[in-house]
């Protein structure tokens, strides 16, 4: 694993489920150390496209490439320990403590002792005396919080995001959005995040790709999408927030 | 009470026994099980059929389950050569075995499938093989759904085993069968109470292990484990080999009546003054008892010449005794290598009885007079004379139509008689009973029972064995039936019960051999 941020290429991605399209035939770059926001509506394609990464999806057609390399050259095992996964429902193992959840990616691949849980706790904000409890006992955003340490404790400079935040409160959302782009600049990693909320995607990301029924619709800046570029589907999104913003501002007024 | 104690005695050697065959059967069953359940979790084709299957199996009565592998593994035996035992231990590990399936693979693959979706793709996502992800996430989820598959298998399998007893595997259903046979409630107590106790204790321990791995709480379950294995050890203690012995240690059988019981006692008495270390396998089948014997899982049984001229020898005519147990003697050498040592001096033939007034009053004195009346009156019978050639010889010599047929165990039928349920029974011509309740016995004219003269058959081991024929040898003759009948009755009577031990001492001093 080279230290610099890792690239990304999409070559012709397609995913069918029978006769269902979920991603249709995507070619996308992905320069090391950029934020990417992928954006859409449910059922859009965007979180499909996000596991072609590490292989929790194998495409139908098309490839992927990590740093110049095929994804599907060598074991899948061993390509998913390079790469930090988050999703919504965390799946911490509940009969392993904080600890052991946050060491089990050196666990496995053999490299147990390497593992500074403490170190990680303090990465995102997580008290140290934690680490011997069960994850039953965390509230909601501890327990992301753990997922984003257990994701990035093997040393990953690629982190997929996939609805990480979706199931928090909208404070402990913010704080944890803010924290993750902190993470990203100082360790230097690519991240890509998967939401359906706009907002996020404009606040944190240095590119938004706006994804609708299986195609990229816009690929845009955040300031050129607020400008009003990218095309009307990403206007439809971006529309939301900024009504949002209109409103609370004429509460002030 | 002292009865009770007294049964209770004999409870260990059968604990052990029956420990180390449930104990195999468990770990058989979970070697086999939690492969296939791993399997079928993740091929819905494997699921079906491997959960089909157990279920299958599941719905055949425990009882005939184990009387299947009998046949089974004969023919399996034949098929290679010989070698394979098809009755005692082997037969009843593979029925209890196939028992315990269901349960265990049931709940394993429950268990795995039960998986939180999420669990299972983090696993994946951080990278982990197939292997580890088996290892360090779905076996630690599963197992306390799994233990408590194990913890239901371990009952059934330890209650289930009972019944091995009939294949000729020593379990604590010696006891039960044994009592239920000659009225000895004492024995089926201690057979119960002792069978239950087990499952109970098993119960918990395995229910320990479950709340153990449950509460995560190591030092529980870990607790209930060593108790379970050492217990285990600890029943299973009579069993260990223990050095000499060795050829020395002969298995005496005996059918599913008193009459057997007792001479089994009789003819393990003389083996022990003879110095062999004696053990007694109860309550087989008679048609188990002679493969059982040619396949040397006993040494000496009694049969009756009857029983091996219709149904081993597979002849319908009728020759004059001695001259039967003669061709029986050059039979069984020549086909199975069997000895015949001798005859006893009794017979203990088929006898169609009816209570004496009643037999009177319909003027019934013999078969053929019993063919007019047959189709008012019902027939008693023991549990296997129906089927048995003696039977259909007799039909065909008696056009008898009886109104109804019942099988009753020996001991029920007479009961049965007496209380006019039946009108005609097929009673035992050594029976005790026959002379105590003053039944009248019909005589056969046409001479369709063949002669049932006692045989004492050896095994082929012991065939030429003389230090062992000899010790046999001084009951060739020496046993009158007015005696066997006296001793049989000490048993089977409703009030002042002797054990069969008590009346085979008593018939060794009435008989002039030493007795104490």
């Amino acid at each position: 694993m080279p230290d610099q941020s890792p690239a990304l290429a999409f070559e012709r991605v397609t995913k069918a489920y029978g006769a269902t399209i979920a991603v249709d035939a995507v070619s996308l770059e992905i320069a090391g150390g950029s934020f990417v926001a992928l954006v859409g509506t449910s059922g859009s394609g965007k979180s499909t496209l996000l596991k072609t990464i590490n292989r929790l999806v194998e495409p139908s057609d098309g490839r992927v490439l990590l740093d110049g390399t095929d994804v599907t050259h060598g074991p899948a095992p061993a390509l998913r320990r390079r790469v930090g996964y988050v999703f919504q429902n965390i799946g911490l193992f509940p009969h392993m403590t904080i600890a052991e959840n946050i060491a089990i990616g050196l666990r496995i691949a053999g490299r147990g002792d390497e593992a500074d849980v403490g170190a990680l706790l303090d990465l995102v904000d997580l008290p140290r005396g934690i680490a011997g409890r069960l994850p039953d006992a965390l509230s909601g955003g501890q327990r992301q919080r753990v997922g984003i340490a257990r994701a990035l404790a093997p040393g990953a400079k690629l982190l997929l995001l996939d609805e990480a935040f979706g199931a928090l409160d909208p404070v402990t959302r913010d704080a944890l959005g803010t924290r993750i782009r902190e993470l990203h600049d100082r360790l230097g990693l690519t991240t890509i995040l998967v939401t359906h909320d706009m907002a996020e995607a404009l606040l944190l990301a240095d590119r938004v790709l706006v994804m609708k029924a299986g195609r990229i619709v816009a690929d845009a800046t955040p300031a050129a999408l607020v400008a009003g570029e990218g095309g009307d589907d990403a206007q439809a999104l971006v529309q939301v927030p900024r009504a949002q913003a209109d409103r609370l501002r004429a509460l002030v007024a | 009470m002292s009865a009770f104690l007294d049964a209770l005695t004999r409870v260990p050697p059968l604990l052990a026994s029956h420990v180390l065959l449930s104990a195999a059967a468990l770990l058989l069953g979970i070697a086999i099980s939690l492969p296939l359940a791993i399997w079928s979790a993740r091929n819905a084709a494997v699921a079906r059929v491997a959960l089909g299957f157990a279920s299958l199996v599941q719905t055949v009565p425990s009882l005939a389950l184990l009387a299947l592998f009998y046949p089974l593994l004969l023919s399996l035996s034949a098929l290679v050569g010989g070698g394979i035992p098809a009755l005692g231990f082997l037969p009843s590990l593979i029925a209890l075995t196939l028992y315990a399936l269901l349960p265990i693979l049931r709940n394993a693959v429950a268990g795995l499938q039960g998986l939180d979706p999420a669990v299972s793709q983090a696993a994946d996502a951080v990278g982990m093989t197939p292997a580890q992800k088996l290892r360090l996430v779905e076996a630690p989820l599963a197992a306390p759904v799994v233990v408590a598959g194990i913890r239901t298998a371990a009952v059934w399998t330890i209650g289930a085993a009972t019944l091995s007893t009939t294949v000729g595997q020593p379990s604590l259903g010696d006891l039960i069968f044994a009592g239920l046979q000659t009225q000895n409630w004492a024995l089926v107590l201690a057979g119960c109470v002792s069978a239950a106790a087990l499952a109970l204790i098993v119960d918990a321990l395995i229910g320990g292990i479950e709340q153990g791995i449950r509460a995560r709480r190591r030092w529980l379950w870990i607790a209930s484990a060593a108790m379970l294995v050492t217990g285990t050890a600890l029943a299973t203690a009579p069993l260990w080999p223990r050095g000499g012995g060795g050829d020395r240690t002969v298995v005496v059988g005996a059918k599913n009546f008193s009459e057997q019981y007792i001479l089994a006692r009789l003819i393990g008495d003389r083996l022990t003054r003879a110095g062999y270390t004696v053990t007694y396998r109860d309550g087989l089948g008679s048609a188990l008892v002679f493969g059982a014997l040619s396949g040397g899982d006993i040494d000496v049984y009694v049969d009756y010449a009857g029983t091996i001229w219709a149904n081993e020898m597979k002849r319908s005519d009728v020759p004059e005794r001695t001259k039967m147990v003669a061709d029986i003697g050059a039979w069984a050498k020549s086909t199975h290598g069997v000895g015949l040592v001798g005859t006893l001096g009794f017979e203990n033939a088929y006898a169609f009885a009816m209570k004496a007034d009643v037999a009177r009053r319909q003027r019934i004195a013999s078969l053929d007079d019993l063919v007019k009346a047959a189709p008012g009156l019902t027939l008693g019978s023991d549990l296997e004379f129906l089927e048995r050639p003696e039977w259909a010889a007799v039909k065909r010599a008696y056009p008898l139509r009886f109104a109804r047929t019942t099988p009753y165990s020996p001991t029920f039928m007479y009961r049965a008689l007496q209380s006019g349920k039946a009108d005609v029974i097929s009673a035992f011509s050594s029976d005790g009973r026959i002379a105590a309740d003053k039944l009248t016995v019909l005589t056969d004219p046409r001479h369709a029972i063949p002669g049932y003269d006692a045989i004492l058959m050896v095994a082929p081991a012991r065939a030429n064995d003389a230090r062992f024929t000899a010790a046999l040898r001084p009951l060739v003759g020496r046993v009158p039936v007015e005696a066997m009948r006296t001793a049989n009755y000490q048993v089977d009577r409703d009030t002042d019960k002797q054990t069969p031990e008590a009346a085979a001492r008593w018939l060794a001093s009435k008989i002039g051999l030493p007795s104490s």
